[in-house]
């Protein structure tokens, strides 16, 4: 038996419920208060409820682009062998190396209307910074690596044997990648894309810069929760605020469930 | 890839995929769009901050302000790394070499924080230290101040940093098991001794690695402090504080320099990374 485990278990607790569980329990009494019509009330009130459907739909928005570009992505550093195959491979690592401000500082500069890429897309009729559009942008750039290092190891043990004896029983490519590849590859793929989807729900610096934050048009509900603070409407924030937290939760319970899938999927115990 | 694959006829070996027009097609794809998408902001930040000549740049780094804002953040690296690193182990540590009812409700709660929204985390805290929180009256009395500080600084910092750590440490650390540790115990080792000899060389990359990712998430962090800090100019203006300031002061090749450090960091963050992760390979001693 191993000495420790008093002290080791104890420091563990205690940091957590002083750095981690207190403020959650503080902010969800404080939401608690309130009372259900005024909680209603805050989050029915036209401008809360357009802030949850622009982050939403821009999440989903940034998740589709992420699910495919991911994908090839991790399929091209599992699979091909390449020039600057470990350039690309560090590169995935930028979006969760570089800091949201600095990240939404230059994807704004970039996609103004005098930036390299906002100056053309703008004479085709598609302005980006300070519109929804924006946010999708910041969204898919700091949620990138989500889908990637997820899927991209489950690519890697694939191996290439069960595609041969597919392809032994006269199986096509494209039967191949669609009866034995994707299968073994959907759960983490899933578990993938709804990590990058929380992600995007929660993302505050990199989208405020580039989103222009005009109420009821694209402004996120983390942006409104802030406004809220700076207002002093603490009732408003803190209902706001749990609303979060509980999207986040959901969002966490689901890809917990998808992961325990792949795992079983994977025919591994636990961890 | 599978350099040790046996010999296969012909009609086989070529893997789905790996045909050279799909190849390319898909190369071409992701190349471009990595360019396009992770490239360019780099390569953007770069010629911004240096649009206005070195000298500007320089003056920009310098300047009272952004120096203030580096040191502050230097300074909340210094003090949350340390303390992240020490309560990773000792959460590792937990989770891996014991069993327990709620081991994996624990497992949960170290992970929790890497679901919540910065924001989120930065409101929570002022519902206990600010002014209408739980210990905001207690604090008042006491004249101590949290919220709108550099107590709260930390405290942000440590809160959306909490898994970095451990989560590095959790995986490995179940692999290598307590067959060493319990070895060492039998030859009459104390706890501390089996931790400082054994357990920790055997980890020693793991947490290098987890400190390194901790430490660019601290210098980095902008949702959570923001909330927190009250963005005090000259006071308690972290350094992604400052390039927000600095923007909407229209001091655009300002920011672009307060950003070229940042970008430095993370930069240099990925370098190690890679390098640790390229030195495990050989080690074995990473996840």
């Amino acid at each position: 038996m191993i000495p420790g485990f008093g002290l080791a278990l104890g420091t563990t607790v205690l940091y957590l419920g002083a750095i981690v569980l207190l403020p959650i329990c503080a902010l969800l009494v404080k939401a608690s208060n309130l009372g259900l019509a005024e909680f209603w009330m805050i989050l029915s009130s036209p401008r809360t409820v357009a802030s949850i459907r622009v982050t939403v739909t821009m999440a989903l928005a940034a998740t589709l682009f992420n699910a495919i570009y991911g994908l090839l992505l991790a399929w091209a550093l599992a699979r091909y062998e390449f020039y600057g195959k470990r350039v690309l491979d560090a590169l995935v690592d930028v979006p969760f190396a570089l800091p949201t401000a600095v990240a939404g500082l230059a994807l704004t500069a970039l996609f103004a209307k005098n930036g390299w890429f906002g100056g053309p897309l703008d004479r085709l009729g598609i302005p980006v910074a300070y519109t929804p559009l924006g946010i999708a942008i910041a969204m898919a750039f700091t949620s990138l690596p989500f889908v990637v290092r997820t899927v991209q190891p489950v690519i890697e043990d694939l191996g290439y044997e069960v595609e041969e004896a597919g392809r032994s029983l006269g199986a096509s490519d494209f039967q191949i990648l669609r009866k034995v590849i994707f299968p073994s590859i959907f759960p983490a793929f899933l578990a993938g894309c709804s990590l990058a989807f929380a992600r995007s729900l929660g993302e505050f610096g990199a989208v405020i810069f580039i989103a222009g934050n005009q109420p009821m048009r694209t402004e996120i509900v983390a942006l409104l929760t802030f406004i809220r603070l700076e207002e002093y409407n603490y009732a408003a924030a803190a209902a706001i605020a749990a609303i979060m937290l509980a999207m986040a939760f959901v969002m966490l319970v689901i890809t917990n469930t998808i992961q325990a899938w792949h795992l079983r999927y994977l025919g591994r115990g636990d961890i | 890839m599978t350099s040790a694959a046996p010999q296969r006829p012909s009609w086989m070996t070529t893997p789905v995929g790996g045909g050279k027009a799909t190849r390319v097609t898909v190369l071409m794809l992701v190349l471009v769009t990595t360019i396009l998408f992770l490239v360019a902001p780099l390569a953007l930040i770069v010629t911004s901050a240096l649009s206005g000549g070195f000298s500007v740049f320089m003056r920009n780094l310098f300047d009272a302000a952004t120096a203030h804002a580096i040191w502050l953040t230097v300074l909340t690296a210094l003090v949350v790394v340390p303390i992240n690193i020490a309560f990773g182990l000792a959460a590792a540590w937990t989770v891996t070499k014991f069993d327990f009812p709620g081991r994996t409700l624990l497992i949960a709660l170290i992970e929790l924080p890497y679901s919540v929204s910065p924001i989120v985390a930065g409101v929570a805290y002022l519902f206990v230290y600010g002014t209408q929180g739980l210990f905001g009256p207690l604090l008042e009395h006491f004249d101590i101040k949290v919220m709108f500080a550099l107590p709260a600084i930390f405290l942000a910092s440590l809160f959306v940093t909490a898994p970095f750590v451990a989560r590095e440490l959790i995986p490995l650390m179940q692999v290598q098991g307590t067959d060493e540790e319990e070895a060492a115990v039998t030859l009459g080792a104390s706890g501390f001794a089996t931790f400082l000899r054994v357990t920790l060389p055997n980890v020693r990359w793991a947490v290098v690695y987890g400190a390194i990712l901790c430490n660019a998430r601290v210098m980095g962090e902008f949702g959570a402090v923001s909330v927190v800090s009250g963005n005090i100019r000259g006071q308690t203006t972290t350094l992604p504080l400052q390039i927000e300031l600095l923007y909407q002061d229209y001091n655009v090749a300002g920011a672009f320099t307060a950003a070229t450090v940042l970008m430095a960091v993370a930069l240099l963050t990925i370098i190690i990374k890679a390098l640790l992760e390229h030195f495990a390979d050989t080690d074995g001693r990473l996840p």
